[in-house]
C-alpha cells in the first residue's frame, strides 16, 4: 500500500506507470484521477482543507478495508491539500488485483469512501467570491452500496 | 480537552482550535456548553444535523460519551475525492 497526503502537484501518468511496474502478480490495474474542474465562474483555485492526524488514519482505514475485502495485491492513494489550480489533479487511486472485477470494485469503493469519510473540505475561490463545496446526498447514499447485501458481490468469487 | 473546528464551522466560530475545561459527559452536552458561551457558537451549532463530529479523530455521534476523550472536532460533511 502506498498512501500519500501532500500539497505538491503530481504526475498521474507517471504515478500509474510506477504503480503498474511494481506489480508482478496482478493481472489488472484500475486507476481514477480527480481533477479540479473549471466550473465556477472565474475559478482562481480550489482550496482543500483537511484534519491533520485524522486524515492519515481515515485514509489508512479505508485502504486497508479495500485491500482486505477484495484481496488486492496493492493499492495507491494520493490526495492533495492546499491551493490547487484549475485542471490540476486533486487525487488519484489505483488498485491492483489478479482479475479486473475486484480492481474496479475496490477503486469504486475507495472513491466513495474518500469522498465522504476522509476529512477533507473543498472551497472554491472565484473572482465572484469564495464558497464551500456542499456535500451531496447522493455521495452519502453511495456508501450504502457497500453495506447492503449485494447480488454481484465481487469480494466473493471471481478468482 | 482540545476542541477543533474545520471549514465553515471554523470560520463561523472564528478559531481553528481551543482548549476548554469541561464536565460535559457527552458531545451534545459539550455543544450546549459551547453555545451558552457566545452567540457565534450558537450560530455555528444552530443545526447540528448539518454537522459531523469526530471524537479522538474517529467519526462519531453527538450522543457519544466524552469519558477519557482528549480531542473533539466539529465540521461540515466531508467533501474529499
Amino acid at each position: 500500500m502506498d498512501i500519500r497526503l501532500q500539497s505538491e502537484a503530481f504526475d498521474a501518468g507517471a504515478e500509474l506507470n510506477g504503480f503498474t511496474a511494481r506489480q508482478d502478480d496482478a493481472g489488472a490495474v484500475v486507476s481514477f484521477t480527480g481533477i479540479v474542474r473549471d466550473v465556477a465562474t472565474g475559478l482562481k483555485h480550489m482550496r482543500i482543507e483537511h484534519y491533520p492526524g485524522m486524515t492519515e488514519k481515515a485514509i489508512l482505514g479505508i485502504v486497508t478495508e479495500a485491500v482486505d475485502r477484495w484481496e488486492l495485491s496493492d493499492a495507491l492513494v494520493i490526495h492533495r491539500h492546499g491551493d490547487l489550480a484549475p485542471t490540476e489533479p486533486i487525487m488519484m487511486v489505483a488498485t491492483a488485483s489478479r482479475h479486473r472485477a475486484a480492481a474496479f470494485a475496490a477503486a469504486d469503493f475507495l472513491m466513495d469512501y474518500l469522498k465522504s469519510r476522509a476529512p477533507f473540505w473543498k472551497k472554491e475561490m472565484t473572482t465572484e467570491g469564495n464558497t464551500w463545496v456542499a456535500a451531496k446526498d447522493a455521495d452519502e447514499d453511495a456508501l450504502g452500496r457497500w453495506t447492503e447485501p449485494r447480488d454481484n458481490d465481487t469480494s466473493q468469487g471471481d478468482r | 480537552m482540545d476542541i477543533l473546528y474545520f471549514a465553515w464551522v471554523r470560520e463561523r466560530i472564528g478559531l481553528p482550535k481551543e482548549t476548554v475545561e469541561t464536565d460535559a459527559t457527552t458531545v451534545n452536552a459539550l455543544v450546549d456548553e459551547l453555545c451558552a458561551k457566545e452567540e457565534r457558537y450558537a450560530a455555528a451549532f444552530a443545526d447540528i444535523s448539518a454537522l459531523r463530529v469526530a471524537v479522538d479523530q474517529e467519526l462519531s455521534d453527538f450522543d457519544a460519551p466524552l469519558d477519557g476523550v482528549r480531542e473533539v472536532a466539529f465540521f461540515p460533511p466531508m467533501t474529499g475525492g
